[in-house]
């Protein structure tokens, strides 16, 4: 036992050195290796999976633009009518033609400006508005009842609302876009507050933090990630309520361009419009999801 | 940061009561206890006997129902950077990297931003947390966050720190260096530690003196001062008089433990039940 006792240290040391010391060197070496002679293979292997993904990815969308024109060439009638929709390639041929035609873009222009200001403005008032609900519990047993009875009302629904409430057409259509956006937004920055940590607010007061540091260090970096869930769907369902809103009272606009292509019976145009407003939501929808990266570099959302 | 003695923390029966629909509830009951400007001292105690109450009570979080809380005869009325606190669960800011964690308490305070930076950098150097000052703290391993989180604490320059088993998630090799790293820090600093565990060995290894609550409605049981010299090395756990320490907090605090469980394992409890002691006695069976 005793011998052992003694032996023992002696083993530790003369183990540690010769164990430690060329394991290091070895991965150093190797990694570094690996990095300057295989540097495509190794991308290759690690984003192996995105990949995949992209290259299924389009090769559905082609499958789809094919089926499509498939059915359109042949006039394809089974209870679902293909013989007045459009092909794909006289979609494209309009395409061509309308971004020669600046009109096409001020249309574009137009929604898109709608968009920024009813969306800016729903973002500016929502996040504040559920920062403070959250915190505090007056404000949200006042606002919250009026948020219930007002949010399942459609942004659709508000269009004669607007109409009367507004003096011009304009400002309706940025203010339904606003409605839209709102709500989504006001619940998940609630939601967010709702789940910060409340070990991180007491320590931050324990370092000497005020009210209006809380919010600024605090509890708004701690919601961010359900504040950003909320401008996603927001950015979402305020395209939705743009299309109605101009389609009923527009004068410009994408959704207008859609809507006129049907009455004018160019059938084309009603297709290019369709695919506009979803290359636009789709845009809109990754500029989102670039602004929460950068404003959320620590990523603990991924 | 100041020579003078400060730091001297005084409880004079402390209670804290709160209501449910059952009625009142006593979670502490007439704890009394100091801790002196420079010393060390730790609470320990079965669970739910309300030393971390205290401790919060001590940090602003709330206020006793009864007695007097003081820090340098000061009342406590909310939290401060006075008054570092460090939890059992990792508080760093996820969001900021470890330097701006540790600038966090100076920004609060004013502190310009290369002054807090300058001083971030020091502090970080002598907890040797140099090469990790940019990364973000979901990078790092537990250990690391409370070393962070120590740092930060005591950023500010506070006249107490308050740390509510801080070790108790880590496992138990980082224990052992944390403590140690404890020890050092605070033999350097000379700021005067409140801290609680339910941990005797630690208790015993970081303390000048002990406090030993009893069960709910906690108050203070015991008070032992731990003769072991300074600096504390971790071979001293093995020497007679830190087994015999142990042994005798052992015993105080099992008592109390089996307190909050609700009694000894009672014989009478099992008889309806069929189980076969074969003659044995039932505390050599359990």
């Amino acid at each position: 036992m005793e011998a052992a006792l003694r032996t023992l240290p002696e083993t530790v040391t003369r183990l540690a050195p010769t164990a430690k010391a060329p394991a290091v060197a070895d991965t150093n070496a190797a990694s570094s290796g690996v990095v300057r002679t295989h540097r495509l293979a190794r991308w290759l292997r690690l984003h192996r999976g995105q990949l995949r993904g992209a290259a299924l990815g389009l090769v559905a969308l082609a499958v789809f633009v094919a089926v499509w024109q498939v059915l359109t060439e042949s006039r394809a009638t089974f209870y679902v009518r293909f013989t007045n929709v459009p092909s794909p390639a006289d979609v494209l041929a309009r395409a061509i033609l309308a971004f020669h035609n600046p009109v096409f873009g001020d249309h574009i222009w137009m929604s898109c400006r709608r968009i920024l200001y009813g969306f800016t403005l729903a973002s500016a008032i929502a996040i504040p508005l559920g920062l403070l609900m959250g915190r505090f519990r007056i404000l949200r047993e006042i606002v919250f009842p009026i948020c219930e009875v007002t949010r399942p009302i459609p942004a659709i629904a508000w269009v004669p609302m607007a109409i009367m409430l507004w003096p011009t057409n304009e400002e309706s259509i940025v203010f339904i876009t606003f409605l839209g956006s709102f709500f989504p937004i006001l619940i998940n920055t609630l939601q967010g507050m709702a789940t910060v940590d409340p070990v991180l607010v007491r320590a931050a007061r324990c370092l000497g933090a005020g009210e209006a540091s809380l919010f600024r260090e605090v509890y708004l970096p701690a919601s961010l990630p359900q504040i950003f869930t909320g401008l996603t769907v927001g950015m979402g369902v305020a395209w939705v309520s743009l299309i109605a809103a101009e389609m009923i009272s527009g004068q410009f606009g994408i959704g207008y361009f859609t809507w006129e292509a049907y009455s004018l019976v160019q059938y084309s145009d009603i297709a290019l419009g369709m695919i506009t407003i979803g290359v636009l939501g789709l845009a809109s929808s990754l500029a989102i999801r670039l602004l929460g990266r950068i404003a959320m570099p620590w990523g603990t959302a991924r | 940061m100041a020579g003078t003695a400060r730091g001297l923390i005084e409880v004079q029966d402390f209670c804290l009561r709160y209501e449910t629909m059952e009625g009142t509830v006593e979670a502490v009951a007439n704890a009394s206890l100091t801790v002196r400007p420079g010393e060390f001292v730790s609470i320990v105690g079965p669970s739910g006997c309300g030393k971390s109450t205290l401790l919060n009570a001590l940090a602003g979080f709330l206020t006793p129902s009864g007695g007097t809380v003081t820090v340098d005869g000061e009342g406590i009325a909310g939290p401060s950077a006075d008054r570092g606190m460090i939890f059992q669960q990792y508080s760093l800011f996820p969001w900021k990297t470890v330097r701006q964690n540790v600038e966090f308490g100076l920004k609060m305070s004013g502190v310009s931003r290369s002054e807090r930076e300058r001083r971030a950098r020091t502090l970080l150097g002598l907890a040797g947390l140099t090469p990790f000052e940019d990364h973000y703290p979901d990078r790092l391993s537990g250990g690391m966050k409370q070393r962070v989180g120590i740092v930060r604490a005591l950023a500010t320059g506070p006249r107490i720190l308050l740390l509510d088993e801080p070790f108790g998630a880590l496992d138990a090799q980082t224990r052992l260096i944390m403590q140690q790293i404890l020890t050092n820090m605070w033999q350097r600093l000379k700021i005067s530690v409140l801290f609680v565990t339910h941990d005797i060995d630690e208790a015993i290894f970081l303390s000048d003196r002990i406090y030993v609550m009893t069960a709910r409605p906690g108050s203070i049981k015991a008070e032992i001062v731990v003769p072991l010299p300074r600096p504390r090395e971790p071979a001293m756990t093995l020497s007679s008089e830190f087994l015999g320490l142990r042994r005798g907090l052992m015993s105080l605090i099992r008592e109390e433990s089996l307190r909050a469980m609700g009694g000894e394992v009672s014989l009478d409890a099992l008889k309806g039940l069929a189980i076969n002691l074969e003659g044995q006695d039932l505390a050599t069976v359990l």
